[in-house]
């Protein structure tokens, strides 16, 4: 809500010396939040003075141009009081008109200065000025005229013009409905300064009758009161007044013509939206209902509209000729031949509003002001103001009728105990202060015992519940009034494991070297396609958005690889030879339409409501993904640069499996955006079953190229609520033996196909108990071995818990490693 | 084993006459003071105090003297051994130490060669930023809770107070799970996490919010579509606005320095009654709303002294119903702000796109600060 301070200040007597800080710094206490104090004037420096225009010869000039040679009387403004000589380019005035002259030393917006110059074979002294030059209005349409009368030559020409002014703005939360008026503004400054309130409202209106206008309404849920007024002899040629188009203007809005000019100044006066129809054009009584599904309806913006059954209407004798408190119909519009007003002051029901704007996307002033809630009480007398203010300049009469159908809704009282703003607030607040606050917010109080029963005034709709009485409370006493008071809680448990669990995991990879991304989880089939998942991938099954921020990303992502292959790309493309990202977050797999339900607000959910309701949620778990890219080490005086490939994504995981002490099985597989040979498959095997965590390995070379990452890029991604769910409570204390340990070193010969991790696990079962660790130390391929064949060497380490160990019971051992790994996997032992 | 040698006249032994033995214990002397390095030491050590060296067979000799004449010889003997020994071992040690300095220096490396062979790591600043928020939460008792980012619709409106036709829905550009009736939507704020918290926790309840939530905002240096929060939520008897303004001030005086306080302003929110903004004191200009130097406006708070922190209030009882908590019996408070916000502000950040660039110089520079 944008207003000159000077239209606020008619309404309420604030003390003089009051700056508009002051004054903006206690509303914005109040809650009415500041958003900009402006004075248009203020870019204006030095001169700027009215003058009556003495001659005028207009010059035709050789480039076509006809240029206006003036004199042009300023009084004693110029030092000399003899007519200054000035050359305007405008044409729409003449001889004996007053004008706003700016003289030279004067500077207009934008740095614009003013000096005597030679143009057109004259010294032009000063400049007559239009709205736009005074950065008033866009109007560029010619200079500006001032009324006769306006003032005499050499006056000061800003206060004129309204460029004395200070306009404050602000933002009016939703609740606050009543301060997008002059009317508020001014009733809570009175408040504010407990100053003395002139309320624009108050005035005495003549008594409904039978005569005007017939109205019917339909539907007195949507529409409660409807007040109707018609003017007749309506100069549609009348200029709104200067002072109109100031305030207009000044409050941020459009002049258009004296009838729309009039109903939207009421409406910035009084907060009360009202409609003026030709009234030539309406057929037959007005009759407000709810439209039939599909009926139409041009508006005033021109705009063919569909409308909803639950569209409130206004109808004439055919049909419907406006959407009730949204926006008028183009059928019966005011044009420049309209003689006849008839103007429409109605109440409606605010959700009703809401509802029409949002459905047919209209956002006008008087749709955010009617779906807000208005103060019905002034229905009759914003419709007068309208009356009065078409008499009094555009030469219409008032018609004698006047008519009143529905009422102004009762409001219900809120009871409280009468220290409950103390004992919310925390504020020692008196009894005696809580009541003469309210009364002072407009609520009519009565204190019974220790309650407190308040009646809210007509145009606090928002007032409903004890809590609203708190707040009006506590803000008159003031925000700043609350103490600071540390709470003290019970003791708490600290983070939760997974809590700790995933600081430890960001620690881990951060320690690996990895840098940590974000990235908006949004995705679509280029980024899919892009990691080659076939069609039938689970990956593919994304749960769409109705309105994503893109339609080529319509999807909640279901893999985090996107984002850390893409941020990866953008890393090597600024120069980095060599990049490891990774990133946690949620991701959403599909599995079916979602439908989640909605409940009442009244009462709690029942249990099992509340479990339908969570398990209509999709599952998000928490997932890692990592990239290695380009250089995993530099080049350097230790030797040359070493590329990330596949043995370091795996070396992540298995540094992520040992922190958190989880067991894992690396296996092959093959799975895009992984390299079909270089894909390894991680999955838990502490538990009572296997679980797969996710996958590691290789890129695809296409899915590399695609992201413009060097080949042999790695990746990985787990499902990080499974890791953590894997990892075991209390991990148990290691029992380790001090009696000397035995080494026995063996070479076996495998294909090439067979994985280490089965030759090392027959290794291990077949070693049995003594058996303390296992390890591969060597991997030999050469022509002794034969082609698709190699040899590993694992160096195998045995200790008893009670003894040292004979040579035959370590042979023993190797030897029952070795007969197993053969017959699991056909290992030769190599001589 | 033969008997002293008792036909052997001592006069006529050469060796252990005073001249011979002084002679052979001078030459050791000098040859150990002559010894260069351990390697020339070890060689007179087998010289002059091995098994043949003259003093070694001298000693041998003792022996076959007549007992009057032992006594003396073997104190002339043993002397000369023992100062020979004695010089071994104290050039020993310093050769010993000469060698190792010898080594040492000789092992001598640059160590202001580069040894970045694995590239740092770094966690991004909004995790850190989150869990240094959550540390102090933490260190007044209070729990961490979590919730989906995808979530009700209920839960991320009606629960709090949003009813289906509440104007602050419009507030909130929300992104909705197709199709648009689902139910389900991109959760615009943490606060379904209070209305999860109050559904499934018995009060007191005392729990922060950390998370990130989605609006349908242009992606531009101060919007994105995707951002950060933290909620704070306590529920207990006797809660107030002063126990929320306390939190606050102690919050922000974690984050931000000693003597960092906050202020209320009006404000609204469905879920709150009486609701606030807050703002907190400009933790550069320590309110004084003027830069360094003292001469222009603060840069940080543009000269308004408070930087905006976010909304907050009692929490409306008719969030309490919705939820399950007796509005009779508990009072509740509740707060949110943005970690992203909170972070340009503490670390200088001027656009938010940094974040998500994912620039490994942008995450990098943070270390070990958050």
């Amino acid at each position: 809500m944008k207003a000159p301070l000077s239209w606020i200040r008619e309404h309420v007597d604030l003390p003089a010396d009051l700056t508009t800080e002051q004054i903006t710094d206690r509303l914005t206490a109040l809650g009415l939040k500041l958003e900009a104090i402006e004075s248009p004037g203020s870019e204006i420096t030095g001169p700027l003075v009215v003058g009556r225009v003495l001659t005028q010869e207009p010059e035709p000039q050789k480039n076509g141009k006809t240029i206006n040679w003036c004199t042009v009387d300023v009084g004693d403004a110029n030092g000399t009081g003899e007519p200054q000589g000035i050359v305007c380019g405008a044409h729409n005035f003449g001889a004996g008109d007053l004008v706003v002259v700016v003289l030279p030393g004067g500077v207009l917006p934008g740095g614009f200065a003013i000096s005597a110059r030679k143009t057109y074979g004259h010294v032009s002294a000063g400049m007559i000025c239009s709205a736009a030059e005074l950065g008033i209005s866009d109007d560029h349409d010619g200079i500006i005229v001032l009324p006769e009368g306006a003032g005499a030559p050499g006056d000061d020409a800003r206060p004129l013009l309204g460029l004395d002014e200070e306009i404050i703005e602000f933002e009016i939360n939703p609740d606050r409905a009543y301060a997008l008026s002059i009317r508020g503004l001014a009733r809570e400054a009175a408040l504010g300064f407990d100053a003395p309130f002139r309320d624009p409202a108050a005035r005495d209106v003549p008594a409904a009758d039978d005569a005007g206008h017939p109205v019917v309404i339909d539907d007195p849920d949507g529409c409660p009161l409807f007040v109707a007024r018609t003017v007749s002899g309506f100069d549609p040629t009348a200029p709104t007044p200067d002072w109109m188009v100031q305030r207009i203007v000044a409050a941020g809005m459009r002049p258009i013509s004296l009838a729309v000019d009039v109903t939207n100044y009421v409406m910035l006066e009084l907060g009360r939206p009202i409609h003026g129809y030709d009234a030539d054009k309406v057929a037959g009584a007005l009759r407000v209902r709810r439209a039939a599904a599909g009926e139409r309806l041009t508006t005033l913006d021109g705009t063919e509209r569909t409308l909803h059954p639950e569209d409130l209407v206004v109808c004439d004798d055919t049909g419907a000729i406006g959407l009730g408190g949204v926006m008028g119909g183009e059928s019966t519009e005011i044009s420049s031949s309209t003689t006849r007003v008839l103007v429409e002051a109605a109440h409606w029901d605010a959700t009703s509003m809401f509802r029409t704007g949002k459905r047919q996307r209209i956002s006008s002033e008087a749709g955010k002001r009617n779906e807000r809630g208005v103060d019905p009480a002034i229905t009759e007398a914003a419709a007068d103001r309208v009356v009065e203010l078409l008499v009094a300049h555009g030469g219409a009469t008032a018609e004698p009728g006047v008519t009143v159908v529905g009422s102004v809704p009762a409001r219900a009282a809120i009871e409280i105990d009468v220290d409950l703003p103390a004992r919310v607030s925390g504020i020692a607040v008196d009894d005696a202060t809580t009541v003469r606050h309210l009364e002072a917010v407009g609520c009519a109080v009565e204190v019974i015992g220790p309650r407190l029963r308040a009646v809210p005034p007509t145009w606090r709709p928002d007032l409903e519940d004890p809590f609203d009485l708190v707040e009006e409370v506590v803000r008159v006493v003031g925000y700043d009034q609350v103490p600071s008071v540390l709470p003290t809680p019970n003791a708490g448990r600290g983070l939760t494991r997974p809590q700790r669990l995933r600081r430890r995991i960001g620690r881990t990879l951060a320690a690996a070297g990895c840098v940590e991304v974000v990235s908006f989880p949004f995705v679509g089939d280029a980024a899919l396609d892009a990691l080659g998942l076939p069609a039938d991938d689970a990956r593919r099954a994304t749960v769409p958005l109705a309105n994503p921020m893109s339609s080529e990303e319509p999807g909640f992502t279901t893999t985090l690889l996107p984002g850390v292959l893409r941020q990866a790309g953008r890393n090597l493309s600024r120069g980095q030879a060599g990049v490891a990202l990774f990133e946690t977050g949620s991701v959403v797999v599909s599995s079916g339409p979602v439908k989640a339900p909605i409940y009442g607000v009244d009462r709690r959910p029942s249990e099992a409501e509340l479990d339908a309701l969570l398990a209509a949620v999709p599952a998000q778990p928490l997932h890692l993904a990592a990239v290695l890219a380009g250089e995993r080490e530099p080049a350097g005086w230790w030797g040359p640069a070493r590329t990330a490939g596949w043995s370091d994504a795996l070396a992540i995981v298995r540094r992520l499996a040992d922190e958190l002490s989880v067991a894992v099985d690396i296996r092959p597989a093959a799975l895009a955006p992984w390299h079909p040979g270089r894909c390894a498959e991680i999955v838990a095997v502490g538990g009572a079953s296997p679980v797969v965590l996710g996958h590691a390995g290789e890129l695809h070379p296409r899915v590399c190229a695609a992201h413009g990452l060097p080949a042999r890029s790695a990746a990985l991604e787990l499902d990080l609520d499974a890791l953590i769910a894997a990892t075991p409570d209390v991990p148990p204390a290691p029992r380790f033996s001090t009696f000397p340990v035995a080494k026995e070193d063996v070479a076996l010969v495998v294909a090439d196909a067979t994985p280490v991790a089965d030759v090392e696990a027959a290794l291990r079962e077949g070693a049995g108990p003594l058996l303390e660790s296992v390890r591969l130390f060597d991997v030999y391929r050469g022509e002794q071995i034969g082609a698709g064949r190699r040899s590993l060497a694992f160096a195998l380490r045995f200790r008893a818990p009670d003894r040292t160990l004979t040579d035959e019971e370590t042979t023993a051992a190797r030897t029952a490693a070795v007969a197993l790994a053969a017959e699991r996997t056909g290992a030769e032992q190599r001589a | 084993m033969s008997g002293p040698n008792t036909e052997y006249d001592p006069v006529e032994v050469t060796p252990l006459q005073a001249a011979e033995v002084e002679a052979a214990r001078d030459a050791a002397l000098a040859a150990i003071a002559a010894a260069a390095d351990l390697e020339q030491l070890k060689a007179v050590r087998l010289e002059h105090a091995g098994d043949r060296s003259a003093l070694a067979l001298a000693n041998r000799e003792i022996g076959a003297l007549p007992p009057q004449a032992r006594k003396e010889a073997g104190q002339r003997v043993g002397q000369a051994r023992g100062a020979v020994n004695q010089a071994l071992a104290a050039r020993q040690a310093v050769l010993e130490v000469e060698h190792e300095e010898r080594m040492l220096a000789e092992e001598t490396v640059d160590v202001t060669l580069p040894t970045d062979r694995v590239p740092a790591g770094a966690r991004h600043p909004l995790t850190t930023g989150a869990e240094l928020i959550a540390d102090i939460f933490v260190a007044m008792g209070w729990e961490i809770a979590e919730g989906p980012v995808m979530e009700a619709e209920w839960l991320n409106f009606d629960a709090l107070n949003l009813g289906p036709d509440h104007p602050a829905r419009t507030m909130q550009d929300t992104f909705w799970v197709a199709p648009a009736d689902s139910g389900v939507v991109l959760r615009t704020q943490t606060s379904p996490v209070q209305a999860r918290s109050m559904l499934t926790r018995t009060p007191p309840i005392y729990v922060a919010c950390p998370g990130r939530v989605f609006r349908t905002d242009e992606y531009d240096a101060t919007h994105s579509p995707v951002f950060h929060q933290v909620e704070g939520l306590a529920i207990d008897e006797g809660l107030t606005m002063a126990h929320l303004k306390g939190t606050l001030d102690h919050l922000v005086s974690s984050l931000f320095g000693e003597g960092i306080s906050t202020r209320f302003r009006p404000s609204y929110f469905p879920f709150t009654e009486p609701s606030a903004e807050m703002d907190m004191v400009c933790f550069v200009c320590s309110g004084s709303t003027l830069d360094a130097e003292g001469t222009g406006p603060c840069r940080t708070c543009r000269g308004e002294g408070w930087i905006e922190l976010g909304g907050c209030g009692v929490v409306n009882p008719r969030v309490l119903v919705a939820c399950g908590v007796d509005p009779e019996r508990y009072t509740g408070f509740a707060f949110g702000f943005g970690i992203d916000r909170m972070l340009m502000f503490r670390s200088g950040i001027d656009d938010l796109r940094a974040f998500w660039e994912g620039d490994v110089r942008f995450t990098t520079a943070f270390g070990s600060e958050l």
